[in-house]
């Protein structure tokens, strides 16, 4: 693979001098247009779930999953101080919708609908976001308890709404019949019931997880360790009830 | 066996022409691009990276093969040395499959190369089944692109018509679900179109359900789906090697 080539120096001086200032050119230009974080209010409307297949051409695994990405990026910006609370979570839902489409057996979408979307500071939006989950959770119940778990535990110590935390701790109990699912998750109406705060019953939750070895990514556990500490500062600095 | 010699010169011609360090190149990029992507992931980090990698090595095994073979074939039209290989004492079958046959080859070692970064994350049966299915995937492309390259007189539509033909049998099936949907009107013209549809789709192989990436994500396919799936590939790769052939047969020079 190689070629006769003259030496550099044959390359006249005009030449370089435009290559380098075209080359300088293109890097200010770019520098001047860097793109920003995508905001809130620029999530698009939910492409269908066919256009979505024909544009992955045969790998909806991938493009689910790099889709999650994209979608993630939105409203998250490092100077926000409250992430996603923006969203239009009509749009978020559908998108969500739609990479579970893709591709079913993908615990991304149902795993950041209840560990980040769910825990937005909006009553409304985090109910939404509820109801997405356990609407979800009844297509495939053995391998979507998790999340439902977790939108137990936001419906108790988030939204203050007990029967709703009953109802999807019951679902849990009721639906689920896979040996995987451990015998905490079945029986998490009692603890709903018990009188423990937030972090005692993220403690058992995430140690029960933990302990079973359901979560087995690196990413994730690095995630859910991250929440448990921003969980116990938020519970020191809160005041005692 | 002198056919042999054919295919030999194939492989020897990719080697030369840096196929190796562009297959080397593309792989260092799509496990340095999933690595990155994963650093963003939350949660199913090997996952993505499984996906990824392989989705994005699958097309670059595609594009280079179908580029190595347009490109070859086309090199040895313009430079006349068709002309000359036509006078050994070859028939013309054998000359058009010797050739194939070092481009399957040359697919098949692609394959066999871009299918190793999979064993990081997946179980090695599945990656035995995706490597294979994958080099069944390059060898229809092979013999498209040669087919397209011996047919249409310039390199550009030759490698636009094997592009496309790769890309319209990836997409089919969707289109095919599209039409089909419950919003698709219920009139003659999309009945019409309907069929015509279906009618492609039979002329086109099913390019979605092989070299699956759900197969390292979620454990290798059921022999049944997966040996339908290849065979699929393999007779549409007969058909091409044949109407190539054909063609060949009559080439004046």
């Amino acid at each position: 693979m190689t070629r006769d080539e003259r030496p550099l120096s044959v390359v006249p001086a005009l030449v370089w001098g435009v290559l380098m200032v075209a080359l300088a050119g293109q890097i200010a230009w770019r520098t001047l247009q860097a793109p920003p974080a995508p905001q809130a209010e620029d999530l698009p409307p939910t492409p269908s779930t066919q256009a979505l297949r024909l544009a992955g051409f045969g790998e909806p695994n991938a493009l689910a999953r790099v889709m999650m990405l994209y979608l993630q990026a939105f409203d998250s910006g490092s100077t926000n101080t409250q992430p996603y609370r923006r969203l239009d979570y009509g749009r978020l839902i559908g998108w969500l919708d739609a990479i579970l489409a893709l591709d079913p057996r993908s615990e991304y979408p149902l795993f950041t609908a209840s560990r980040i979307y769910a825990e937005v500071q909006d009553t409304a939006k985090s109910r939404a976001m509820l109801e997405f989950i356990y609407r979800e959770f009844f297509v495939d119940p053995d391998h979507r308890w998790q999340p439902l778990a977790n939108a137990a535990l936001l419906a108790k110590h988030r939204l203050h709404d007990l029967p709703l935390a009953r109802r999807y701790a019951a679902a849990i109990d009721r639906y689920t019949r896979s040996p995987d699912v451990p015998l905490w998750a079945r029986q998490m109406q009692i603890f709903i019931l018990e009188d423990m705060n937030e972090l005692e019953a993220a403690r058992i939750m995430l140690g029960g997880l933990l302990a079973s070895g359901q979560i087995k990514d690196p990413a994730e556990a690095r995630f859910l360790a991250q929440r448990l500490k921003d969980l116990e500062g938020r519970m020191e600095r809160a005041p005692h009830r | 066996m002198p056919a042999a010699i054919l295919a030999r010169l194939a492989l020897i011609e990719a080697r030369r022409g840096g196929l190796g360090w562009l297959a080397l190149l593309a792989l260092v990029l799509g496990v340095a691009l999933a690595g990155f992507l994963s650093q963003l992931a939350l949660t199913e980090s090997r996952m993505l990276q499984a996906a990824v990698v392989a989705a994005l090595l699958r097309v670059a095994a595609v594009f280079l093969i179908a580029g190595q073979v347009v490109a070859s074939v086309r090199r040895e039209i313009d430079d006349k040395r068709l002309e000359l290989s036509l006078s050994l004492p070859f028939s013309r079958s054998t000359q058009y499959l010797a050739r194939l046959g070092g481009f399957v080859a040359l697919g098949a070692l692609l394959a066999a190369l871009f299918a190793l970064p999979s064993l990081l994350w997946a179980q090695p049966l599945a990656v035995l089944c995706w490597a294979i299915s994958l080099a069944c995937e390059l060898a229809l492309v092979a013999a498209a692109a040669l087919f397209f390259a011996m047919t249409l007189a310039q390199l550009v539509p030759a490698l636009a018509a094997t592009v496309a033909l790769y890309l319209l049998a990836r997409s089919i099936g969707a289109m095919q679900a599209m039409a089909a949907g419950p919003l698709a009107p219920d009139n003659l013209l999309q009945e019409l179109a309907r069929y015509a549809l279906s009618a492609v789709a039979l002329l086109l192989p099913s390019l979605d359900r092989i070299t699956r990436t759900d197969w390292l994500l979620y454990g290798a396919p059921d022999g049944a789906s997966f040996l339908s799936g290849i065979a699929g590939a393999l007779l549409y790769a007969v058909l091409l090697a044949a109407a190539g052939v054909f063609d060949f047969q009559r080439r004046t020079a």
